[in-house]
C-alpha cells in the first residue's frame, strides 16, 4: 500500500514545473491572450521540444506508455503558470486511442498529429449544438470546442461513439479566458469508431486533467494570497496576520488539500480500472470546480483592490478556473453522472 | 500509487477479519450496558489476547507486544468498521494517558496503571480545560500548592468526559503562578474519591451531560502522582493532544456515516417518492460524496507518509477541521431529508433511525468546536502549515 508519487512522478513534476517557470511568464500568456500569434506558435514549438504530448501513448507506438495519474501531475503544472497548452487535448486523444494500434499515436507523439476535442456535447447540448453521422456524412456543430486553430485533428462525439476526424469550418468563440482557443466548429471528415475506445472513460480522462488543471491554479492563486499578505502592510503589520486574512488563507488550505488527494486518487483508479473509477472522475472535477471557484473568488479577495486590476494579472488565474468549471460537465451536472454511475436514479 | 495489499498484510486483513467474524458472540450487545459490564471487560481481554487493541503496547504491560506496523493497525481499524463488531475500548485513559505513561512515567507509575486500564478495570477522566482557559488552555488557574509530601489542589475544570464514573483523573494544576504561563504547570494523577472533588453533570444540547464540570475544594493528593517533572506539565500534555485531534475526524467513520445516509434516501419516501429520486436532494448527496472521497484519500495519503516516516504536513493538519465540518453536513443533509421528521427526538412512532441523526446534528456541532475550535485549527493550518505570521500580542496592561 502506498498513496503517492513515485520518484519518476515527483521528478517529472519538478521538470515541468521548472519549464513553466522559466519559459512561461504572465507577460508572455499575456500576449498570447491578447492574440501574439507568433508567441503562440513560439511556445507550442517549445512545449513540443518538452515530449509531453506522447505520455499517454502506449511505448510500442512510440510514446511514453504512462498514466492518467502522470498526464494529471504535467496538467497541474499547466494550470500553475496558466499555460496554454495542447497537452490535455492531445493526452486525451490518446487514451482514447490507445488500444487502437493506429498509426495516429506514433504522430501525437512525434507532434505531427495535433488534437482538438469536441467533447462537450455529452453532457450539454446548448442552441442546437452536437454532432450525428448519417450516411457516412457527419452534420451539425459542437459548440465550445477545445484547441481547434493550428490542429491537425479532432477528437469528437457523434452517436454515442468517440470519433476522429478532421475540422470543416471553425469559428473561434470569444470566451472570459483568452489563454486558450474555443470554437464553434463542423466535420468535414472522419474515420470510422475507434476500436476500443469507450466514451465515458474517454469523457473521465478529460475530467481528471480539467481538475488537474484547475487544482494547478487554484495552488497558484492560494500562493498569491499567502505571498501578498505576508507583504502588505496596513494598520501598522502584514495583514496576513490578522485572523480575517489568515482564516481565509486557512479555509483554502484546507479545501485545497484533500481535492488535491481526490485527483490523485481518482486519475490512479482509472489507470488501474477500479470498479470506482468513473464516478470518482465526475465527482473530482465537479467537487475541484467548486474548490476552484471558492479559491478564486477567495485568493482575488484576500488581494484587496489589486486583485481586481489588470495590472496584477489575476483574473487570468480566475478565469481559467471559471471556464474549466463550466466546460465539459457543470458540477451539477456531473454529479448527476456520477449518480447515474452507482445505481442511483430511477 | 499502489493501493493493493502485499500477500503478507493481505492475510493479516483476511485473518483479522475471521478473527472478529469467528468470535462476535463474545462481543458485547446493547444491552451491556455500564463501562465496565464484565462482556465488555471480557470483550477488551479477548481483542488484547489476540492484537487486535493494545496493540504495540509492552507485554509486560499488559499489552500484545507487537512491533509497531502501522498499515497492520489501520487494517485493524478498517476491519473493525467493515465488521460492525463493536469496537475496543478506547477512553482518554487508553488513548491518551497510556502513551503518556510510556514515554514520560516512572516505573511505579507504569505498574500501577497501564494494564488496569487497558483491560478497562481502570476508567480515567481528563482534567484539563477551564472556564476560563478553552481554546487558550495553557492560561489555566487551578491552583496546586506544595505541602509536604502533598499538592493541595483548588479550583475547576470543565468538559470533563466520564467524570463521574472514573476512578482516576490526569490532570493539569497550576504549580509556579510567577512562570509564563506555558512553565508554570504540572501534570498530575490522582483517585477521584478524594475528599474535596465534587463532579456536576454538564447538560449539552443533545438532552444528555455528555460531560462535567469538577470542582477542587483543598482536595490533597500525593507528589508521586506527578508526571516526568513539576512544572514541566505542558510538555508533557502535548505530547498526546495532537494524538486527540488525529482521533476527531476520521474518515472510516465518516464514510460509514455516509453509506448510512444513502441507505436512508433509499428508502425513505416523501409523497410516495423516494428521498433520492429528488434531484435536490440528490445533488447535495453527491458534492457530500465527493468530500468524502477527497478525506478518504487524505487519509490514505497521511497514513503513507507515517509509513516513511514523513511528516503530513498540511494533510495532516486539515483533518480535524474538515472531518468534522464533514460529518456535520452529512447529518444536517439527514436532517433535511427527513424534513418533519427531522425534528423528531429520543422516542416515537415516527422517528428514524432511533433518532440517531438529531444526536448527531447536535453531537457534531460540540466536535467541531471541541478538541480545537475550528478557528483555533484555522490558525493552525495558517501559521504551521503556510507559514503565516502570528497575530502580534496585546501588550500586557
Amino acid at each position: 500500500m502506498e498513496f503517492g508519487l513515485s520518484e519518476d512522478q515527483v521528478m517529472l513534476q519538478e521538470t515541468v514545473r521548472r519549464f513553466v517557470a522559466e519559459e512561461v511568464s504572465l507577460d508572455l500568456v499575456r500576449q498570447i491572450a491578447e492574440g501574439e500569434i507568433q508567441v503562440a506558435e513560439t511556445l507550442a514549438a517549445n512545449l513540443a521540444a518538452l515530449g509531453l504530448d506522447g505520455l499517454l501513448v502506449p511505448e510500442k507506438d512510440g510514446g511514453s506508455g504512462l498514466g492518467v495519474l502522470d498526464a494529471a501531475l504535467v496538467q497541474e503544472c499547466f494550470g500553475y503558470g496558466i499555460v496554454p497548452a495542447r497537452f490535455l487535448s492531445n493526452s486525451v486523444a490518446a487514451y482514447a486511442l490507445r488500444d487502437s494500434g493506429s498509426s495516429i499515436l506514433n504522430d501525437i507523439a512525434n507532434n505531427d498529429a495535433r488534437f482538438g476535442i469536441a467533447l462537450n456535447d455529452f453532457l450539454s447540448r446548448r442552441d442546437g449544438s452536437g454532432l450525428s453521422i448519417r450516411d457516412e456524412a457527419v452534420s451539425g456543430a459542437s459548440l465550445m470546442a477545445m484547441d481547434v486553430a493550428r490542429s491537425t485533428h479532432l477528437l469528437f462525439l457523434a452517436n454515442d461513439t468517440v470519433r476522429i476526424g478532421r475540422a470543416g469550418s471553425a469559428e473561434q468563440v470569444k470566451t472570459i479566458d483568452r489563454t486558450r482557443e474555443f470554437s464553434k466548429v463542423t466535420i468535414t471528415s472522419f474515420e470510422q469508431q475507434i476500436t476500443g475506445a469507450e466514451v465515458e472513460k474517454t469523457f473521465a480522462v478529460a475530467c481528471i486533467l480539467l481538475a488537474a488543471d484547475t487544482l494547478g491554479a487554484a495552488q497558484c492563486m492560494l500562493d498569491k494570497a499567502v505571498a501578498y499578505a505576508g507583504d502588505r502592510q496596513q494598520f501598522g503589520r502584514v495583514i496576513g496576520s490578522f485572523q480575517a486574512v489568515k482564516h481565509l488563507c486557512a479555509e483554502m488550505a484546507a479545501k485545497l488539500e484533500p481535492a488535491r488527494a481526490l485527483i490523485w486518487h481518482a486519475a490512479h483508479a482509472l489507470d488501474v480500472e477500479d470498479d470506482e473509477a468513473l464516478a470518482m472522475a465526475f465527482l473530482a472535477k465537479a467537487h475541484m470546480a467548486e474548490v476552484g471557484t471558492f479559491i478564486a473568488k477567495t485568493s482575488t479577495e484576500v488581494h484587496g483592490g489589486m486583485g481586481f486590476t489588470d495590472l496584477v494579472g489575476l483574473h487570468y488565474w480566475y478565469k481559467r478556473i471559471g471556464v474549466n468549471r463550466q466546460i465539459m460537465g457543470s458540477p451539477m451536472a456531473l454529479r448527476e453522472l456520477a449518480a447515474q454511475q452507482q445505481g442511483l436514479v430511477a | 500509487m499502489d493501493l493493493t495489499l502485499s500477500p503478507e498484510y493481505a492475510a493479516f486483513r483476511d485473518q483479522v477479519a475471521e478473527t472478529l467474524k469467528a468470535n462476535a458472540h463474545l462481543a458485547p450487545g446493547p444491552d451491556d450496558k455500564g463501562l465496565k459490564h464484565p462482556k465488555r471487560l471480557a470483550w477488551q481481554e479477548f481483542l488484547i489476547r489476540e492484537g487486535l487493541t493494545a496493540r504495540t503496547i509492552p507485554t509486560e504491560y499488559g499489552g500484545y507486544g507487537a512491533e509497531p506496523d502501522i498499515l497492520k493497525s489501520r487494517i485493524i481499524a478498517e476491519e473493525f468498521a467493515r465488521s460492525g463488531v463493536p469496537r475496543p475500548l478506547a477512553g482518554q485513559g487508553i488513548s491518551m494517558l497510556v502513551p503518556t505513561l510510556l514515554e514520560l512515567g516512572t516505573p511505579e507509575q507504569k505498574e500501577a496503571y497501564i494494564e488496569r486500564t487497558l483491560k478497562g478495570e481502570l476508567i480515567w477522566c481528563q482534567g484539563y480545560s477551564e472556564p476560563g482557559a478553552g481554546s487558550d488552555l495553557a492560561a489555566l488557574r487551578t491552583r496546586a500548592v506544595e505541602d509536604g509530601d502533598d499538592f493541595v489542589i483548588n479550583g475547576q475544570k470543565i468538559w470533563t468526559s466520564t467524570a463521574r464514573q472514573a476512578d482516576m483523573m490526569f490532570c493539569l494544576v497550576r504549580t509556579d503562578p510567577d512562570a509564563k504561563k506555558h512553565h508554570g504547570i504540572t501534570y498530575i494523577l490522582f483517585p477521584m474519591d478524594t475528599p474535596g472533588i465534587e463532579v456536576r453533570p454538564l447538560v449539552d444540547m443533545t438532552g444528555s451531560a455528555n460531560f462535567n464540570e469538577v470542582f477542587f475544594t483543598d482536595v490533597r493528593v500525593p507528589k508521586s502522582g506527578v508526571v516526568f517533572e513539576v512544572n514541566k506539565g505542558w510538555q508533557v500534555a502535548n505530547a498526546t493532544l495532537t494524538h486527540e485531534r488525529g482521533m476527531l475526524g476520521d474518515p472510516n467513520a465518516t464514510k460509514a456515516r455516509f453509506i448510512e445516509l444513502v441507505e436512508l434516501m433509499k428508502v425513505e419516501t416523501v409523497n410516495g417518492q423516494r428521498l433520492i429520486d429528488n434531484p435536490v436532494l440528490r445533488d447535495r448527496l453527491m458534492t457530500l460524496q465527493a468530500e468524502v472521497y477527497a478525506m478518504q484519500a487524505n487519509g490514505l495519503r497521511i497514513t503513507t507518509n507515517r509509513l516513511k516516516g514523513e511528516a503530513a504536513g498540511l494533510a495532516g493538519l486539515v483533518v480535524k477541521l474538515q472531518g468534522c465540518e464533514l460529518n456535520h453536513q452529512i447529518a444536517a443533509l439527514a436532517i433535511d431529508a427527513l424534513g418533519e421528521l427531522g425534528i423528531l427526538y429520543e422516542e416515537g412512532e415516527h422517528l428514524r433511525s432511533g433518532g440517531a441523526w438529531q444526536w448527531r446534528y447536535m453531537y457534531d456541532l460540540g466536535l467541531i468546536i471541541g478538541g480545537g475550535t475550528a478557528q483555533i485549527q484555522k490558525n493552525i493550518i495558517a501559521e504551521r502549515g503556510l507559514g503565516m505570521p502570528r497575530e502580534p500580542r496585546l501588550a500586557r496592561s
